[in-house]
């Protein structure tokens, strides 16, 4: 082992020892549940969330790889106009989706608040950003015809 | 032994993600991770710092009532006592961790998709510490997804878990920081390297015509084997930025409330409610708390040396006092600044014949989480705190606490106790 190795060694059983004291309390209301949903928390983005985002990319990717023409529109390539708003716009999906999709029931009897607007809105948001993506595809293509 | 292992897993990786030319990003490498891990050091330390202030404002180690998980032993009997004041100091604190959990989130799904190849990196483990080192990763992933997980569902009241929330976001935090911390020491050098190894303004000028995958590094995390690029590195840092800032422009105005709140388009507390004196976020209507409309048959109990029953007539007459304060939630939105009159509570400390070291333990009508909490003696005597009658010139509504509540400075919200019934003054 090299100094460094050692080192992190040490470090790393160092650090066991106090997540593990955290653990135990963590654990302690319900060993199966808590530890369930710690171990989805560590493959949910990489065996979950990425398969099908970067599955869906792929697709779109080879597409355009396989028909080069589709690629562009005025001599643009339009590919990351769609991605960028569809990014932002899956990520607030995915933030908000408790309330958007009103699945918490407590929200309206804690708040006096009603849950209904936020579909209309994260709906008005996504048009925006795909709208304000849109521009800047015109005018990209604009500029490149002058 | 697990070198020779090693050296034989080596020759024998299965299929698929577990060979490096599966991975064919162009713009995975050490300075891309860098980039984001340099958002992340200073990001995830001040959540982390904010999360135990989220935890010591309620002044756990004051009184059994105002703790939420009193088996914590060396994870926080240490924590200092809250001070009453400065009085936006938890409106920040609480603000800053809700608001700044959003927007990393952006950023740990883009850091977690930088290093994914590491996931199936083949051989499992080429040492004992790089074994330790990949259990540890473990506990950092799922440690930073289980607390974004469990807050971001939190603010949303979609307690969809079967566990209490308190002692899972405040355990897991510590599992989190507890292999944060080696994580970061032992990159730390790399992480400078790596950000040393190209120019950010160069990056920032590089369009996708220009685009080259990073030099071959140590760590990996470049492909063997590169596509070529459909989207240059600052497009894909600009993506993530935007992102952030996305979820920051909508629910900031939640958190800092008056004008602001209707900004808040995707947030809880976005929703404008009138412009009524009564008119402004609710955090427990009186129908959940189980509290049925009052009467004139209501008294505070006071409890000192003295007891004393007091109605609201009593209370109105005793001198009054106004102070103009927010009332923040740990959910991270306020009320913005409203204007509360009524008794202060250090004159009925003085009625109740309480000793200047007094604290207080206020008792609610309300059924349920949070119906007591003891407020220290520094917050009894700090002037502006309040038992409170009226808001913004009129009578409290039910929803805000009629007949009477505490508003305190920098408390947070749930200690802000409505529906008061009962006071008790005692040296503890
Ligand atoms: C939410 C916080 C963070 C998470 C979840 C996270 C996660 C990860 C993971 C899973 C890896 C792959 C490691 C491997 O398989 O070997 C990694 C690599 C790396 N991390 Fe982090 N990280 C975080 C924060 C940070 C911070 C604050 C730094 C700052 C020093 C940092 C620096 C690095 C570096 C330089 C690498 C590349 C070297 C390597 O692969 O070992 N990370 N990170």
């Amino acid at each position: 082992m090299t100094r460094r190795e050692s080192l992190q060694t040490i470090a790393l059983l160092a650090s066991f020892v106090v997540a593990g004291y955290a653990a135990v309390r963590l654990l302690a209301g319900n060993p199966i549940g808590i530890g369930a949903w710690f171990a989805s928390s560590a493959i949910i983005h990489d065996l979950v969330l990425f398969p099908l985002y970067a599955g869906l990319d792929a697709v779109l990717v080879l597409l355009l790889r396989r028909h080069p023409t589709w690629a562009t529109v005025g001599g643009v390539a339009w590919l990351n106009h769609l991605r960028v708003p569809a990014a932002v716009s899956g990520l607030l999906l995915l933030v908000w989706s408790p309330l958007i999709l009103r699945l918490p029931t407590a929200f309206h009897a804690a708040s006096g608040l009603s849950a209904q607007p936020l579909l209309p809105r994260w709906l008005a948001v996504t048009a925006v950003l795909f709208g304000l993506s849109l521009a800047t595809l015109l005018a990209r293509i604009a500029t490149k015809r002058r | 032994m697990l070198g020779r292992w090693a050296h034989w897993t080596a020759g024998h990786s299965p299929p698929g993600p577990f060979r490096a030319r599966f991975w064919r990003s162009p713009l995975r490498g050490p300075w891309f991770t860098a980039v984001l891990s340099v958002v992340l050091l200073p990001g995830i330390t001040l959540m982390f710092l904010t999360g135990l202030a989220s935890y010591a404002a309620y002044d756990p180690n004051l009184a059994p009532v105002n703790d939420t998980t009193p088996d914590k032993g060396l994870l926080g009997s240490w924590l200092p006592a809250w001070p009453a004041g400065p009085w936006w100091l938890y409106w920040v604190t609480q603000g800053v961790h809700v608001i700044l959990g959003l927007v990393l989130i952006p950023v740990v799904l883009a850091k977690l998709w930088s290093v994914l190849p590491k996931l199936f990196e083949w051989p499992p483990a080429r040492s004992v510490a790089h074994l330790l080192d990949r259990a540890s990763l473990l506990l950092l992933v799922g440690g930073a997804v289980f607390e974004l997980v469990t807050g971001v569902m939190n603010i949303q009241y979609y307690y969809a878990w079967p566990f209490v929330f308190y002692q899972a976001h405040y355990y897991g935090a510590w599992v989190f920081i507890a292999a944060f911390v080696v994580h970061v020491a032992f990159r730390l050098g790399r992480m400078v390297s790596a950000l040393r190894s190209r120019s950010l303004i160069r990056e920032l000028r590089t369009p996708l015509s220009a685009t080259r995958a990073e030099p071959p590094d140590p760590d990996r995390l470049v492909s063997p084997d590169p596509a070529a690029p459909t989207i240059s590195r600052r497009g894909a840092l600009g993506m993530v930025a935007l992102s952030s800032l996305a979820l920051l422009m909508l629910s900031v105005g939640q958190t800092i409330g008056g004008r602001a709140r209707s900004t808040a388009l995707l947030a809880p507390r976005g929703q404008d409610l009138g412009t009524g004196p009564n008119d402004f976020q609710v955090n427990k209507t009186a129908a959940m708390a189980g509290i049925v409309p009052v009467d004139d048959s209501w008294r505070l109990q006071l409890h000192g040396t003295v007891s004393r029953s007091l109605s609201r007539a009593k209370l109105l007459a005793l001198p009054q006092h106004t102070a103009r304060l927010p009332i923040a939630c740990v959910e991270g939105w306020s009320t913005g600044i409203q204007t509360w009159t009524g008794v202060r509570l250090t004159d009925l400390a003085d009625l109740a014949g309480a000793a200047p070291g007094d604290r207080l333990l206020v008792e609610s009508l309300q059924r349920g989480g949070f119906s007591a909490a003891t407020l220290s003696p520094g917050q009894v005597r700090t002037p502006d705190a309040l038992l409170a009658l009226q808001v913004n010139g009129a009578d409290l509504s039910l929803d805000h606490g009629f007949p009477a509540r505490i508003v305190v400075p920098a408390l947070p919200g749930v200690h802000n106790t409505k529906w008061v019934t009962r006071l008790t003054f005692s040296a503890g």
